[in-house]
């Protein structure tokens, strides 16, 4: 069509750019916007969901949040992506990073991995759990640090004593691992039974908590 | 599960670089800050209720119209703020906070600073976001037509400043 004026234009448009986007530091500059973003947001309380990474010794652990406490907390192999994409259907798509709200949690952990702590103190979201597994991780999560229960038993005190292949799944699909220690639970007899960070996790946490041995003699 | 939205830190970082860029570009470094919080503050705020009809190159066009309106909007504080233009040209490169780029060319800048709102836009987003005339349109809301035809006149303008 109009070849010569649109040649014109491209010309014009490389030559501006030429000349304006030399600017070395402008990903930079753009990044550094972006991280600052968040606190703004959260103090418009325009921030639904929070996360960040926490280094462990099973690797980064994703962590993330909402205005009531922790509500999620996934293991390496679990993809940022897909972990965010159904947190965003879960609860809201206003997602963003901010590590700085996740100091309190990351100490919490650090202290626990090292044995220096027994008991996680930080507020927990439990609106990822299921009615049902409310009652099974509510147990659970009152189980004490270095016992363990069986899944039997775990499911006779959440009401449902003929439930424990159900409260298997509970247990198995705790959105928040390790604060909730679903680890502490065990097949009647002492097997590990399953355990959704895989069974040399399970086992790991166990023997730092002091409870295998225990089990075993 | 497909009219779902992508988490709002994945729709930030695919489009900070480009917005970034652009606020630059319209209202200079010292402000795009302060533009880019604006707009990406507005875009969280609406994001929900964006629903799954929004494809990608729509969710670009969109952010990019929030920041359009942002640009607008300083460049009027601006233009409310400010001295005579006399004064200000003569006083303003004296004044001027030093650029961390040194590739800024006041000379062009005054030139896109000077286009009409709707050219300055359109030259900017084509030349800084690559965007087609379509996005172009969207973004500063009007025809496509009418978008060729600003980005057209705007760069006819420029072109006696970067000979091509």
């Amino acid at each position: 069509m109009n070849g010569d004026v649109f040649d014109d234009e491209e010309r014009t448009v490389r030559a501006l750019r030429r000349r304006v986007m030399p600017q070395d530091g402008s990903a930079a500059d753009a990044a550094g916007a972006a991280e600052r973003l968040a606190e703004r947001a959260a103090r418009e309380e325009l921030l639904d969901v929070s996360y960040t990474t926490i280094d462990s010794p099973f690797g980064p652990l994703l962590a993330a949040g909402t205005e009531r406490g922790l509500v999620r907390l996934a293991f390496p192999e679990e993809s940022e992506d897909s972990v965010l994409e159904r947190l965003a259907a879960r609860i809201s798509p206003r997602i963003m990073r901010a590590p700085a709200r996740f100091d309190e949690v990351a100490r919490e952990l650090d202290e626990y991995f090292v044995g220096r702590r027994r008991a996680f103190e930080t507020d927990l979201d439990w609106s990822l759990i299921g009615p049902f597994g409310k009652r099974v991780l509510g147990v659970t999560a009152a189980i004490p640090y270095g016992s363990v229960l069986s899944y039997i038993e775990v499911a006779t005190e959440a009401g449902s004593p003929r439930g424990s292949r159900a409260a298997g799944n509970a247990l198995g699909s705790n959105p928040i691992p390790i604060v909730i220690p679903c680890h502490r639970v065990l097949r009647t007899g002492g097997a590990l039974g399953g355990y959704g960070g895989g069974l040399e996790r399970k086992r790991w946490l166990l023997e730092l908590e002091g409870a295998l041995q225990t089990e075993l003699s | 599960m497909s009219s779902t939205l992508p988490p709002f830190q994945a729709f930030l970082d695919q489009h900070r670089d480009v917005v970034w860029r652009f606020l630059v570009a319209s209202v200079g470094r010292v402000e795009a800050d302060d533009c880019f919080q604006e707009t990406f503050i507005a875009a969280l705020r609406a994001y929900p209720q964006l629903g799954g009809k929004r494809r990608e190159h729509n969710l670009r066009a969109w952010v990019l119209t929030i920041a359009h309106n942002k640009a607008l909007d300083a460049h009027r504080a601006r233009s409310r703020r400010a001295t005579p233009v006399a004064d200000t040209l003569a006083v303003g490169d004296a004044a001027a906070p030093a650029e961390p780029d040194g590739a800024r060319d006041e000379e062009l800048w005054e030139a896109v600073d000077g286009l009409p709102e709707r050219q300055r836009s359109a030259v900017v987003l084509r030349f800084v976001g690559d965007l087609p005339h379509r996005e172009i349109a969207t973004a500063i809301g009007c025809s496509e037509e009418a978008a060729r035809r600003s980005l057209h006149e705007g760069l006819s303008k420029l072109r006696k400043v970067v000979p091509a």
